[in-house]
This record gives structure tokens, sequence and C-alpha cells, in this order.
């Protein structure tokens, strides 16, 4: 089992209410140093066999009309997760190739 | 002869039930429309309804603007058939693109439930003509998403069409751009807002009116016009 993981974030021109919530919350819990929070959304499309081009170009157009608003949000990656990447559920032992990047 | 007006009910819609009973105050026959219907029952205009439809899963709207009978109403829309879409109905109307712009959380995050001034700044429309321009109403306004949003060249455009139906009076409730609360196409025949005129249209029933509490019916100016449109096409 193939997935393709949407990244969605609200446009850097509109205010996003949840992102400045979470950024006042940080310092109240000692986190300091953190300027600006901006809350997006990670879909994972989960697809039977193997991502062909025809799939992955459907996952765009889905991205583009259903999963996100082009009024208020940009489609920031649609991308294939690499095989056995992280299917865990998030119990914080990534081994996916997309997330190295954002661990380094 | 009376005029048909259809209400559509999506699974999570609320305010279903006080938008027909508008409907029917206002002289009109109330009809039931159901998501999944294929066809609009040769309705002479529509209310999509407030509420939570599915649940405002992905973004508020998002989905209902996908259900079987949103085809039509598109098509009926642009032919000029009155359409008004209410709270989540007004959501709706943004995400099928019948109306620019969009609505985001509320600029201080939380849920508002009071009874809100507006100024009426479009009396043309096909859900205004019973008002005078710079008329100000109070109907019920709750929402948690109802900021309305959309980039500067829009909001002039708006504001140089008279697309600006209404506008918050005295406290901007949600952070909505230059404090707008319902806007229109460019035939006036489509109205959005997030305040709720349903819910202010029976004496007993409403927001506060100077004269007594809860005998606000603002609200009723809505469907009546729509009503008397319809019956002067007729």
């Amino acid at each position: 089992m193939a997935k393709i993981v949407v990244h969605v974030m609200p446009k850097p021109e509109i205010l996003d209410p949840q992102g400045k919530a979470v950024g006042a919350a940080l310092p109240r819990l000692g986190f300091t140093g953190i300027a600006e929070v901006r809350q997006g959304k990670r879909f994972e499309l989960t697809v039977d066999g193997e991502v062909t081009d025809e799939i992955l170009d459907n996952a765009r157009k889905a991205a583009e009309t259903l999963l996100s608003n082009p009024v208020i949000e940009d489609v920031i990656s649609v991308k294939v997760a690499r095989e056995g990447g992280c299917g865990c559920g998030g119990h914080g032992h990534h081994h996916g190739g997309e997330r190295k990047d954002l661990l380094a | 002869m009376s005029a048909r007006i259809g209400v559509v009910t999506f699974p999570g819609t609320l305010d279903d039930r006080d938008a027909a009973r508008a409907v029917r105050l206002a002289g009109a026959d109330a009809v039931s429309l159901w998501h999944a219907d294929e066809d609009l029952h040769g309705v002479d205009a529509i209310v999509l309804p407030g509420g939570f439809s599915y649940g405002d899963y992905l973004r508020a709207g998002a989905i209902s603007r996908f259900a079987p009978i949103m085809d039509g109403i598109v098509d009926a829309a642009h032919g000029g058939m009155p359409v008004l879409g209410i709270c989540n109905g007004f959501q709706v109307l943004t995400e099928v693109h019948l109306l620019p712009g969009s609505m985001i959380k509320n600029e201080h995050l939380h849920f508002v439930c009071r009874d809100q001034t507006l100024r009426v700044e479009n009396a043309e429309t096909s859900w205004t003509t019973e008002y005078r321009e710079g008329e100000e109403i109070v109907i019920p306004l709750k929402n948690q998403d109802g900021q309305y949003v959309a980039d500067d060249r829009t909001l002039d455009e708006l504001e140089a069409e008279g697309r600006v139906a209404f506008r918050y009076v005295g406290w901007n409730p949600n952070g909505s751009r230059r404090d707008i609360a319902g806007i229109t196409n460019a035939r006036g025949n489509v109205v959005g807002l997030m305040p709720h005129p349903e819910h202010a249209v029976e004496p007993g029933f409403g927001p506060d009116s100077r004269e007594s509490g809860r005998r606000g019916t603002d609200g009723l100016g809505f469907f009546t016009s729509a009503v008397k449109g319809l019956l002067a096409i007729a």
C-alpha cells in the first residue's frame, strides 16, 4: 500500500487565527524563541497498489479542488511517501524519507 | 398562486425548519429539498440554511458543495433564480463559487451568538427589496467560522459594484474584512450572509426590539422581498 501525502497551508496574506492562538500558548508553557506559528493540514491518501502517474495526477487535482480552497489556502506539496515510509501513525520514530529534512 | 421556495437540508443542517417557517410566514410554500435530490422539484427560489453540514469537516461548506443537488442550484442561479445562503449556506455558496471570497475562523476564535445590527447596503437584490438602502436591522448572529476574507482586488470590486449587501454596525463580531456581513452576485439574485434573518420573523421568537423583548421581526423582509419579486414575474 502506497501513500500520497498532501500538505495544505493558509495563504501567507490570510490571518491564521488557530496558528495565532497556538503561537500565543507556547510561551505560556515555557516554549520560548518561537516568533510565529501557522497551522496547516496534512492529508494521507492511501492507494491500492502502486502510485501511477494517473493516480498522482488525480491526487493533485483533488488537492486543488476539494482538499484546499484556493481563496484562502495553498497546496504546498503533493508527494508520494516512500515505500516503508511513515505509516506508523506518529510514534516519534519517523523513518520516512520526506521527513528527514524536517528533523535535520 | 403562491411562490414555491425550496429549503435544502444537508446532513448536519440545523436551521432548515426555521427557514421553512420564515418562507411560510412570508406567504410562500416551503418545499423541503434533500441534498441527494437530483432536481429542484420546480421551485422558484432556494434557501441554503445554516448549520454544520457534514460537521464542517475539511472546511465549512466544502463537502456540501459537491452534493448532487448543487449542480441544479448552480445552473438555476446562473439562470437568475433567487438563491439565499445563510451562515453555513453562505459558506456553501462561496465554496461552489457562486459568491467570491471565503469564511475562516473568527478572529478571536470564540463562537459568537448575539443579536447583531446590520446596515442594508444594497436594497436592490432579490432578497432585499423590502428594505431601504442604509436601513439598520437587528437579526441573530451565531457562528464560529464567520470571518469573511477575500483579496483586496475582490473586495474593491465588490465595493465598486455595490455588491456588499450588508455590513456589521457597532461591532464587527468576527474580524470580517471591511465589516462585510453579506454579499451578492453581480445580478443580485444570489445573496449570502452570516447572520440569520430566518430567526427574526415572528413576534415572540426574535431578537429584542426597541418596543419590547423578543419582538424583532427584521429578518422577514428577506423572504417577503423574494416572494414579491417572484409574484411580479409570474
